[in-house]
């Protein structure tokens, strides 16, 4: 390690002692302590929001993100050394957002510079909160087939149409939103806009899903007028930014609704028992065994694809691979705690069962979507045959 | 920890893949075949030997390149690519782990500068039944004179020097003592093994106990999947390019979203195992304090993935795939020889919960 890179680490262990919050240095005990940041978030821990304000300020939110957008401006190397400087003291992810994720990566890739200076800051310190406008009830997994209407007013554009699973609409000041602007083509009549969720004619219902709750909605978009300077990139060029996003949220989604807070390994044994050192449903055990070295698998492919990437290798075509591959593990993850817990994990509410429990049974249920959110298996799929093995439709 | 070779690994891993390309690709092994070498193959075993291949994990000092796993590994990968019948594994990394963790002084001195060069063929025998159990053995050491049975040894046939483990010990045998009677396997895979019994045979004792026992199986175990994730990667691509050319329907069979979906899941478990594999051998090289746990995820995987990819090599060819002028046979065989040697998948999963503690 380079000289610089130690004095870097000296100062941000001694920046992080003086600034992280001791309650921020606790794990997370459930979804709720995930800070989303936006206008109207409502903080349970005033600890979480001076985390979010100091980090916000310093840029390292989003480390890697110029400066000049408010970001950290750190190198690859510092932004690791951080990490583990973070990961040591055990400190909570100061702000889940959407807006860092994926919507930050594509303005700094395709927006101009007055959307940059306008909106990347107010991500990087959690001042705005933005929701995915993606999905309709007409385009899944054919999002191209998308019908949203938007036409060009002279001064203005105007937006009528519906969009749906757009994850936390309810609580976002802003959408980032794919746009039919050219009924005449498919992929190619597609644009890219930027939505304020106060302007007039948008409305948001949620949606409660099969584990009870709703982290989706339905949004309704009637004669919405937006300024012409929300189009990001040109008009009908929206496809490809849409789907370089993607590739972003595909690295980030997989394991969205487990409880995470519980391993399967000790639920086995305490609902199991052991005998002898080992689980004594032996069958449960071996399936366990399996689980986890799938789960040792995928955290190394990861950190490979991570040295790759560093070492100049395209590796962005292997999201869709790692979209499937981490579904896959998460939805197994859910099932064999769901079995290894037995009836403890068949309840809904109530005093009969811990809170453990219930968040064991209602994230085995918000599993099932990891599949099918941000493009589902069998897309994703067909995206690793070809673009990565080459396999085409027809020759 | 890293999965990126070094210059000096990458260049040996080239040189290996350019030879094997060469030298000893797919039509050697059918040629040792149907020539009924059972495996033996001493021309090839000479230019590997000749190319420094022998001698890579050993140190300089007894001969050896002193290069490390990663660069044994990646040697071994290029062999198993194109189905290599030589005792690479079986000499350069089992029997030579072996010494070098279990010999005392003057058996390194003695055999390991003679492995490395090739002239000497070590082997390691471990199992004495149908499954590998090496904590079961039965094998009786007095006075100097081992008795016992040993089961599909590998390269047992050809192995001029022959490692043989107890439950908690180690001892030298010379293949050609008295009381040594070896039985010659043909096997399915056309690489040969031994079945060989001692009886009151001259033996030298190792060093260490039923850990250096592990410790000598981990190397054999992470080595092997590095040469069974090779032939699980060359038994999907020659798959994945039949696919592209194949046409049925009036379209190439690779345009069919039922195959295409085969394909993907079949790479994505190929690139998790490769993941695993590396980072097992770069344990090695650590000397981590994980490598029981490592050796047991390799293995395991890379007996899956190959046990995957030679089944799909098969079926995805059609009945192509299933004559044997076709390779897909070839590498179905080799892949249930290599998941059963030093444990398979089952035995590894049992394992990796041990060591994890459930």
């Amino acid at each position: 390690m380079t000289k610089d890179l130690e004095a870097f680490r000296t100062e941000t262990r001694a920046w992080l002692e003086a600034n992280c919050p001791a309650s921020m240095r606790t794990p997370m005990t459930g979804e709720d302590d995930a800070v989303w940041g936006g206008r109207n978030y409502e903080f349970k821990n005033p600890e979480a929001k001076l985390w979010l304000e100091r980090m916000g300020a310093k840029g390292w939110t989003a480390p890697t993100w110029p400066a000049e957008y408010g970001g950290g401006g750190l190198s690859a190397d510092e932004n690791r050394v951080l990490q583990s400087e973070m990961k040591k003291i055990g400190a909570r992810p100061p702000l889940f957002s959407f807006g860092l994720w994926m919507l930050g990566p594509v303005l700094l890739e395709y927006a101009n510079e007055e959307q940059k200076k306008e909106h990347l800051p107010k991500i990087v310190r959690g001042e705005i909160r933005w929701c995915q406008g993606y999905s309709e009830p007409g385009a899944g997994s054919d999002l191209a087939g998308l019908q949203t209407k938007c036409e060009d007013k002279g001064d203005h554009w105007l937006i009528n149409g519906q969009k749906v699973w757009t994850s936390y609409a309810n609580h976002a000041d802003w959408c980032f939103c794919l746009v039919r602007t050219d009924t005449s083509v498919k992929h190619e009549g597609i644009s890219f806009v930027l939505i304020d969720m106060t302007t007039k004619g948008v409305e948001t219902r949620p949606i409660k899903l099969i584990s009870g709750s709703s982290p989706f909605c339905e949004t309704f978009f009637t004669d919405v007028k937006i300024p012409k300077g929300n189009m990001v990139g040109r008009l009908n060029g929206g496809w490809e930014i849409a789907k370089r996003l993607l590739q972003y949220e595909r690295t980030n989604i997989s394991g969205f609704g487990s409880n995470t807070r519980v391993d399967v390994v000790d639920l086995a044994k305490k609902h199991v028992g052991i005998e002898d050192g080992a689980l004594e449903d032996r069958d449960l055990r071996a399936r366990i065994a399996e689980h986890k070295m799938t789960e040792r698998a995928y955290a190394l492919s990861v950190q490979r694809a991570q040295e790759e990437a560093k070492a100049g290798g395209n590796v962005s075509h292997m999201a869709s691979m790692f979209k499937v591959a981490g579904a896959t593990l998460n939805q197994d993850r859910c099932e064999l705690m769901v079995e290894a817990a037995g009836n403890r994990a068949l309840g809904w509410s109530g005093e009969g069962f811990s809170p453990d429990d219930i968040a064991t049974t209602r994230g085995w249920l918000r599993s099932k979507g990891n599949s099918i959110e941000g493009g589902t298996t069998e897309i994703n799929l067909n995206v690793v045959a070809k673009r990565v093995l080459g396999l085409r439709d027809t020759q | 920890m890293t999965f990126t070779l070094n210059d000096d690994q990458r260049m040996l891993k080239d040189t290996a893949r350019d030879f094997f390309r060469e030298q000893a690709p797919v039509t050697r092994l059918r040629k040792q075949r149907d020539e009924k070498k059972n495996g033996r193959d001493p021309d090839l075993w000479r230019e590997i030997a000749g190319l420094g291949l022998a001698g890579v994990i050993i140190p300089e000092e007894y001969g050896g390149a002193g290069l490390g796993f990663v660069a044994l590994g990646a040697v071994l990968e290029e062999s198993g690519r194109t189905l290599v019948a030589s005792p690479l594994h079986s000499s350069a990394l089992a029997g030579a782990s072996a010494l070098l963790l279990a010999g005392t002084d003057a058996q390194k001195q003695e055999w390991l500068p003679r492995i490395a060069s090739g002239e000497v063929v070590a082997t390691i025998a471990i199992d004495e039944g149908a499954h590998h159990a090496p904590s079961k053995s039965k094998l009786k050491f007095e006075g100097g004179k081992l008795t016992g049975a040993k089961q599909y040894v590998a390269d047992g046939h050809i192995a001029d020097l022959i490692i043989v483990t107890g439950a908690d010990a180690l001892y030298l045998v010379k293949a050609d003592a008295a009381g040594v009677t070896r039985r010659e396997l043909v096997t399915a895979d056309s690489r040969g093994a031994a079945d060989i019994t001692f009886e009151n045979a001259p033996a030298e004792k190792m060093n260490g106990g039923a850990d250096v026992v592990d410790a000598i199986l981990d190397r054999a175990r992470i080595g092997l999947a590095a040469e069974m994730v090779g032939s699980a990667s060359e038994a999907f691509e020659i798959t994945s390019e039949y696919l592209k050319t194949r046409r049925q329907f009036g379209q190439v069979i690779g345009g069919f979203q039922a195959l295409q979906h085969r394909a993907a899941k079949l790479f994505t478990d190929l690139e998790l195992t490769r993941s695993c594999v590396q980072a097992a051998l770069d344990a090695l090289d650590r000397n981590a304090n994980t490598i029981a746990e490592y050796a047991s995820l390799a293995k395991a995987r890379a007996s899956e993935t190959v046990h995957l990819a030679s089944n799909e090599m098969v079926q995805l060819h059609g009945g192509i795939g299933m004559t044997d002028v076709h390779d897909a046979g070839l590498y179905l065989k080799r892949a249930r020889a290599t998941e059963a040697l030093y444990g398979g998948a089952s035995f590894h999963r049992d394992r990796y919960a041990s060591l994890l503690g459930f």
